[in-house]
């Protein structure tokens, strides 16, 4: 009992260390990445290649003035960020991180790296709990009492539902071709054949544009499309709690990049590597890092090569393309299972 | 603490069907839509809380996906599209549907208390069929599954076809008769 606490409580701590990293790390990426795209320097002056520079943004965060505007709805106001960040860190314990590789701790095997390896609906409880994100974006869009805020929050529930569906359908393909609602058995599953994004490489490409929307990220960042709302849901905001807006997105970002790695390929798994202990463990959590970090690239890169969609051609996409093609997906895996394809 | 340890599933329901009872009073209570859709969401949460207790997973996530991150959200978004912040203020009316609405309520209750009493009668629900099917041992997803594709497959059917028939329905309601197709 005690070992299994102390053993969890650790997965905890490496969860968070790395997720809470994970940020400024992220946001100091997007601004070299900017530069480098629009070949200009960006910041390079606070340490080494201006890798300080996210610590200095956040001392300057939290020592900005902490405004309430007028007439909001005081607790809803205060409440909105909270539910950002809870929520965007709560996502994270069901994913399989890493592989344990026969490694034990105080005689508990780590099994996959998740913390939460008892729960049998992983799948299902990482897509509950996500979609209860849009609720820290709309609180805060009603309760600033502001005319903008309130569009972007609209835009960002709308948008928000209507590519969760695409999303789930996507996911539904992985799901019935693994039988299992757990994340580590669909990594298993993908470790003695092809990984899922080559046999679903529909649902692989939904899951990846859907991605992009979930999180509000450029092409589809109309909740806070600087041109037409200012900011958007978070235009009253300021200091620490904008910067809670700011965290769960990139949170988000990691989330869904380590899903999107852990359904479609393959997780900390590389094919024909097997090895075993804690050289195992290392290699196969590096090899997870190494999945995420292309796709957090891959974020930074799209958002300064494409330009924002208009709010029509995004409810076109969602529901007149994205739906239909992951639903071609699911039809496809279910014939593939039902004639007992073992490459799917 | 031996006390705690041993009564740890006891005190945890309680403390949420005290969250899901208060909730759902304050949903009537509350005169701003937007906090009452608040209390809802409570509930919601309280009762997916009270099925992992009871090792019904599949239900919680269920309860959370579709009640709390889908309904709720549109009911939120419904709400904050009309004015509810002058709401409030208004004088409420329909008052005369006050001495119904004590009538309904006294009925429900009395239909709550029959039906507590006649489950109390017989022996509880074996908390094994949660997670068996045919006999074996699996997890509480696919043994919800066995039951609902093998034991109920007509029923699901049936209401899956209802739904779809109520879901044409909004839609072809929820058409301006103006509007052209593909316009």
């Amino acid at each position: 009992m005690g070992a299994e606490l102390i053993v969890i409580a650790g997965k905890l701590i490496v969860l968070a260390t790395l997720l809470l990293t994970a940020v400024p790390v992220m946001v100091w990426v997007e601004r070299r990445g900017a530069a480098f795209i629009q070949d200009r320097l960006g910041p390079n002056r606070v340490g080494p290649w201006g890798i300080i520079q996210p610590i200095a943004d956040s001392v300057k965060l939290l020592f900005k003035e902490d405004l309430t505007p007028a007439g909001v709805n005081r607790w809803l106001y205060f409440l909105a960020p909270m539910i950002s960040v809870f929520i965007a860190m709560l996502t994270f314990i069901v994913v399989p991180f890493g592989d344990g590789c026969g490694v034990t701790i105080l005689g508990q095997p780590l099994g996959s790296l998740m913390v939460a390896s008892e729960l049998e609906v992983g799948v299902l409880y990482l897509l509950a709990i996500s979609s209860l994100g849009v609720y820290g974006i709309v609180l805060a869009g009603w309760s600033s009492n502001n005319k903008y805020s309130l569009l972007g929050g609209l835009r960002a529930s709308a948008q928000l539902i209507s590519y969760e569906l695409s999303m789930a359908l996507a996911v539904l393909g992985v799901i019935l071709a693994t039988g299992s609602l757990r994340l580590d058995e669909v990594v298993a599953a993908q470790s003695g054949k092809l990984w899922n994004a080559v046999p679903q490489f529909l649902g692989f490409v939904v899951f990846v544009v859907a991605a992009f929307a979930e999180t509000n990220r450029l092409p589809f960042d109309l909740a806070e499309a600087e041109t037409e709302l200012v900011a958007g849901y978070h235009v009253e905001y300021s200091s620490m709690k904008f910067a809670a807006f700011m965290m769960s997105e990139y949170m988000n970002m990691v989330t869904v990049s380590a899903l999107l790695v852990t359904l479609f390929l393959g997780g900390s798994t590389l094919p024909g590597v097997h090895l075993e202990g804690w050289l195992g463990l290392v290699v196969s959590l590096a090899v997870f890092l190494g999945k995420v970090a292309f796709f957090m690239w891959l974020f930074v890169w799209v958002r300064w090569s494409l330009p924002r969609f208009r709010y029509d051609q995004l409810m076109r996409l969602g529901w007149k393309g994205l739906l239909p093609l992951a639903t071609v997906n699911l039809v496809l895996v279910a014939v593939g299972v039902a004639r007992g394809w073992t490459w799917i | 603490m031996d006390w705690i340890v041993a009564h740890f599933a006891e005190l945890v329901f309680f403390y949420l069907a005290a969250i899901a009872v208060v909730g759902a009073g304050c949903v009537v209570i509350f005169r701003s839509p937007i906090n009452a859709a608040l209390a809802l969401l409570c509930t919601f949460l309280a009762i997916a809380g009270i099925f992992v207790l009871a090792h019904a997973e599949l239900l919680a996530a269920v309860q959370v996906l579709v009640y709390a991150g889908g309904i709720m959200v549109l009911f939120l978004f419904a709400i904050m599209l009309v004015n509810v912040r002058a709401l409030p203020q208004q004088p409420q009316f329909m008052r005369r549907l006050v001495p119904a609405a004590a009538v309904a309520g006294l009925l429900l209750a009395g239909l709550l208390v029959v039906a507590m009493w006649r489950v109390g009668q017989g022996p509880l629900a074996d908390p094994a069929t949660l997670t068996t099917a045919e006999g074996a041992l699996v997890g509480n997803t696919q043994a919800v599954a066995w039951s609902l594709f093998m034991q109920y497959l007509l029923p699901f059917e049936v209401v899956s076809i209802v739904l779809l028939v109520a879901i044409i329905g909004a839609i072809v309601l929820g058409r301006k008769e103006t509007a052209e197709e593909g316009a």
